[in-house]
């Protein structure tokens, strides 16, 4: 297909770079420069789209983010839902298709819905599908009125990324207004950011035919970008929407392609100190029946297709206004050849500075087009005067209709700016700005070209400190309007639309009225009128009229619905940026991860984005098989792991063991240099935040551990209190956890290994007990050897400087090559710490359980007259309440396992849970499976059954002590 | 997201800092007060419409604990209310 509407002449577009591109499966041609929506124009395709709700036939309505009725999505490498036609710009090899039809806009089977729209009226789907419930109806209904779907695959090339900026004048927008605010500031000196969302600046002059002192505007409009881009404190974006003004003027700024296609979207964060919001005015539809019928389409929209991109969008048209700006439209459209039929103005009494541009014309004054005729493309209009007399019908393909302009005050209304209505306009106006912000030109309500370029050169001179003098002459009519919110004259009968994107009617609005929804937020939310991707920019003020109309009151005590961000879709990948989770959350590595993946270790996350080795496979070996055998070395022979990741903290100063005696619930402040302490770590309301062990390393030096995952937590929770609470108590905290690493050895040959590794330490259970350290060297590195063991067995936990690692590591190995040393990883630690009986936050410590439920009363000083979480725990305990309490759980079947999770249930039986199985191994002492559980009043019920109940049946198993090896703790002390 | 004024930092982004909540009442003597005002002193924050005082955590900063008064309807940082010390 040729392009059969396009001019000869004109248009910013190439004509010598022809454009291949798909819509619909269909091939078409257009030139560099063009939108999707200007190259369909030009090929004569006139349905679009279908509408949301009812399937109606829609084309293309307007010519930027206005666009109410054409999304489509785009397909292959430029994957992408929902974009606006009039937003997409072609390029070579481009494939979109339209959204909501199937199997396409000319042929829909949705189309059905036309047939009912009686039985769909607002909040139909709420009303009818309640039982038994909205959810067992929602899938079917969303998938009809479908939107597009999410791309399924990333982009393919190209990715997303942010950046911040600072300055002293954030201008969005630019148009005339914006252009001249930045020139003016610019030149003062000051930072500009200048942000404009069109593909080039000039805003409305890309598509008006005016002059800027005896010039073409956009001669004015190409000096101006010149001069500001040869200034080194501006920094002028185009394809730029600032979407988002936030708090403390902080403005967001989505760029699209800034360099081509490495880049798909920057997303800018600017902090500004003073915004101008040179965001310009949206046209608003007319209210008249079948305004939604493809070649009904915005009268600026018209413009810009003729003037900008040398498109027809008809041959004879109809123009349908209420004020002054569409016959500058007429004008253009009859110097493009478009027959104009007739200007149909809702005012009685036309001004003669508009009149004069339509010498010739058919100007029927006092009168309304009550009615569109023709289905998949307008055939004529219906008039009568606007009472409803003399009913006449014209011939036409083309209506241009406005009904006015409404600044687009959505930046300035997000800023928590109040709006005024303006009488002048009949829109809504800024008002009282909230942050440091200016509105200007038609964003202002100021519509015409001088209005706009005086109001930007006196914000750009006031920002600047300065005064303007700048005032070209333009060529620009005045602005009037008599406000016609919707048409009443009666006319043939169908459906007139309010929000064409979501298929809300006058009828719609009325409903919800009716109902009682009479606040403009209810009307919004029960009609979804303004609630669709357009967020209503062509309808939303045309519903406010309407509500107003019915309820008698001015437009001013209905008010405008809030408006939020984004001004327009903003895609995922920009809002996420490069922050995406392995940049945003690096993994860690200790010192032997290489070491690990040498020796065929299953790497995995094991908190705090620690990779740690999970289990360390050999050839033919089962999961369960190589578990059991790295616990089973451990219990036997002897095993090593990196416990680096633990935290770890240096705490020091005078006050460190009175800090220490109020965070833990036992007494560490009586430590001896050289030993430490288990201990439980509660929040005020209680609840266990955290267990660890404690050193004292000398008089003032202590050093703590904590979880893996909890590090950063601990950190804040003491960095908080020491802060807010004891601000005169002396304790300085230093993270250590990076600064030390170590390999623990553990078993019963681990003393063993030690002394083959050789060390000035005397490893003599007398001389080097159980829970205390020791500096000193090993295998002839600087060491500190600390007895803990979280395994049950003998443990020397050997810490070393993390340059020393590699070697520690492979001197153990070495050195415990005799005695059967193999490393073993999480999986076998976790089987290790359940046979003991041993707390893990998540597990066991669920946040509900305290100390006395977990075995653990004893570490709960009865000495301390406080301690964080004293007096919630005895007060929780006091209400007397059952408690789930940790048990030790042998399933009757020692073969079967239960799943980590699984809940128990009196007998069984299908009631209240009362508990839950925190963990379940395969023990390599008893040969069998062994569980841990928290269970109703469990420490009473040794030896009883208690239940598992699965989905297909139930696991008896009895209860026990939660300890399946070494009772008496022998081995870990020995 | 807001601009927060750290003293030893100046002027930084909201994303440097975690929130620490609102600044509640002084912790009661746990040993001498009823259960009902030890229940009232960890659940009842104050939350209210206008100036709040707040604490904030320079964590990818200088590791500093502020306070500061933010106004919840406006989000502006304000100066203490008179009322206040």
């Amino acid at each position: 297909m040729t392009q059969n509407n396009r001019l000869t002449s004109g248009g910013r577009i190439n004509r010598n770079r022809t454009v291949n591109f798909r819509f619909n499966g269909k091939p078409y041609k257009g030139f560099e420069g063009d939108t999707l929506a200007s190259a369909l124009i030009a090929n004569g395709v006139s349905v679009t789209a279908r509408s949301f709700k009812y399937h109606r036939p829609r084309g293309i309505v307007g010519q930027g983010v206005e666009e109410p009725a054409s999304l489509v999505e785009l397909e292959g490498s430029d994957a992408s839902g929902n974009c606006p036609i009039t937003t997409v710009k072609i390029h070579e090899g481009l494939g979109a298709k339209s959204v909501n039809c199937w199997p396409s806009p000319e042929f829909d089977l949705g189309g059905i819905n036309q047939l009912f729209t009686k039985f769909l009226p607002a909040g139909f789907y709420y009303k009818t599908f309640k039982w038994p419930n909205w959810h067992m109806f929602e899938p079917s209904i969303r998938r009809a009125a479908g939107l597009a779907g999410a791309p399924a695959m990333p982009p393919a090339e190209g990715h997303f990324e942010a950046r911040h900026a600072h300055a002293e004048v954030l201008i969005a927008g630019a148009g005339p207004a914006g252009l001249m605010a930045a020139l003016i500031a610019g030149r003062s000196g000051k930072r500009v950011f200048l942000a404009d969302e069109g593909t080039e600046a000039g805003g409305s002059l890309l598509s008006r035919n005016l002059t800027i002192d005896g010039l073409p505007a956009m001669r004015w409009v190409a000096d101006t970008v010149a001069e500001l881009t040869a200034m080194e404190n501006v920094t002028h974006i185009q394809n730029a929407t600032v979407w988002a003004y936030r708090e403390h003027n902080l403005m967001i700024v989505n760029e699209r392609q800034p360099n081509g296609k490495s880049v798909l979207e920057r997303s800018w964060r600017v902090r500004a100190d003073q915004v101008i919001c040179a965001t310009g005015a949206i046209e608003r539809a007319m209210v008249f029946t079948n305004n939604d019928r493809p070649g009904s389409m915005m009268a600026s929209a018209v413009q810009s297709y003729v003037n900008r991109y040398a498109a027809l969008p008809g041959k004879k048209a109809v123009i349908f206004t209420n004020n002054n700006s569409a016959y500058a439209v007429a004008a253009d459209m009859a110097a493009a050849g478009i027959s104009i039929e007739a200007i149909v103005d809702s005012r009685k009494n036309v001004p003669s500075d508009v009149t004069g541009l339509v010498t010739g014309m058919k100007v029927l004054k006092g009168h309304v087009v009550t009615a569109a005729k023709g289905h998949k493309r307008v055939k004529s209009v219906v008039v009568s005067s606007i009472s409803g007399n003399g009913s006449q019908t014209i011939k036409c393909d083309l209506i241009a209709q406005s009904g006015g302009w409404n600044p687009a005050v959505h930046l300035f209304s997000q800023s928590r700016g109040t709006l005024k209505f303006d009488e002048d306009i009949a829109s809504f106006v800024p008002d009282v700005p909230a942050q440091p912000t200016l509105s200007v030109g038609a964003a202002n309500g100021e519509m015409t070209l001088a209005q706009a370029l005086s109001s930007g050169a006196e914000a750009g001179a006031q920002v600047s400190g300065g005064a303007s003098t700048e005032t070209p002459k333009t060529n620009d009519a005045p602005y009037a309007i008599e406000p016609l919110w919707r048409v009443e004259a009666k006319g043939p009968k169908g459906k007139a639309f309010l929000d064409i994107q979501n298929d809300v009617s006058v009828d719609d609005v009325h409903l919800a009225l009716r109902e009682g929804y009479t606040n403009v937020e209810h009307v919004k939310r029960y009609t979804t009128g303004g609630m669709g991707i357009d967020q209503g920019k062509t309808g939303n003020i045309n519903i406010i009229g309407t509500v107003a109309l019915q309820k008698g009151v001015d437009l001013q005590d209905v008010g405008t619905t809030t408006f939020r961000s984004p001004y327009t879709p903003v895609s995922f990948g920009a809002i996420g940026g490069l922050r995406e989770e392995s940049v945003l959350f690096p993994y860690r590595h200790t010192p032997i991860t290489e070491w690990n993946h040498a020796n065929g270790a299953f790497m995995y996350e094991a908190g705090a984005r620690w990779r740690r080795p999970g289990y360390f496979p050999r050839k033919g070996e089962s999961f369960q098989e190589t578990v059991n055998r790295e616990a089973s070395t451990v219990r036997e022979k002897v095993g090593v792991y990196d416990g680096s990741p633990l935290g770890t903290f240096e705490l020091k100063g005078r006050d460190v063991g009175k800090f220490l005696d109020f965070i833990y619930t036992n007494v560490m402040s009586n430590l001896k240099p050289g030993n430490g302490r288990y201990g439980l770590m509660l929040s005020e309301d209680g609840l266990i935040l955290d267990d660890g062990v404690t050193f004292r390393l000398d008089e003032n030096r202590w050093m703590v551990s904590t979880s893996t995952g909890h590090a950063d937590a601990m950190n804040m929770h003491m960095e908080e209190l020491l802060q807010t609470e004891f601000p005169d108590w002396e304790v300085m905290i230093t993270t250590v956890t990076s600064q030390w690493n170590n390999a623990t050895i553990c078993g019963p040959k681990a003393r063993d290994v030690m002394e083959a590794l050789g060390t000035d330490i005397d490893l003599s259970p007398e001389n080097f007990k159980f829970m205390s350290l020791r500096d000193g060297t090993v295998g002839g590195i600087p060491a500190r050897v600390v007895r803990v063991s979280f395994t049950g067995e003998l443990s020397f936990e050997v810490n070393v400087a993390p340059r020393h690692m590699r070697e520690l590591w492979q001197k153990v190995m070495e050195a415990g090559a005799q005695f059967g040393i193999e490393a073993i990883g999480s999986e076998a630690n976790h089987v290790l710490r359940v046979e003991k009986g041993f707390l893990s936050l998540g597990h066991e410590v669920d946040g509900t359980a305290d100390a006395y439920d977990l075995n653990m009363g004893w570490v709960m000083s009865k000495k301390k007259p406080d301690y964080l979480g004293k007096r919630s725990v005895a007060l929780r305990r006091s209400s007397g309440k059952t408690r789930r309490e940790l048990v030790g759980l042998l399933p009757e079947d020692p073969n079967r396992a239960i799943p980590e999770g699984a809940p128990l249930t009196p007998g069984g039986r299908k009631e209240a849970t009362e508990g839950l199985t925190t963990a379940c191994v395969w023990s390599v002492v008893q040969n069998r499976w062994v569980g841990l559980a928290l269970l109703e009043n469990g420490h009473a019920r040794h030896g009883e059954i208690a239940h598992v109940r699965l989905k297909d049946g139930t696991i008896p198993a009895k209860i026990t002590a939660p300890v399946f090896h070494d009772p008496a703790g022998e081995l870990l002390r020995s | 997201m807001l601009r927060i004024t750290c003293p030893y930092c100046g002027s930084r982004n909201e994303s440097e800092f975690l929130f620490g909540g609102p600044v509640g009442t002084e912790r009661p003597d746990p040993n001498t007060t009823s259960d009902a005002d030890w229940i009232e002193y960890l659940t009842v924050k104050p939350n209210p419409l206008g100036p709040v005082q707040e604490r904030w955590w320079h964590a990818r900063g200088c590791g500093e604990w502020l306070t500061i008064w933010r106004d919840t309807r406006t989000h502006d940082i304000v100066e203490a209310p008179n009322d206040t010390e």
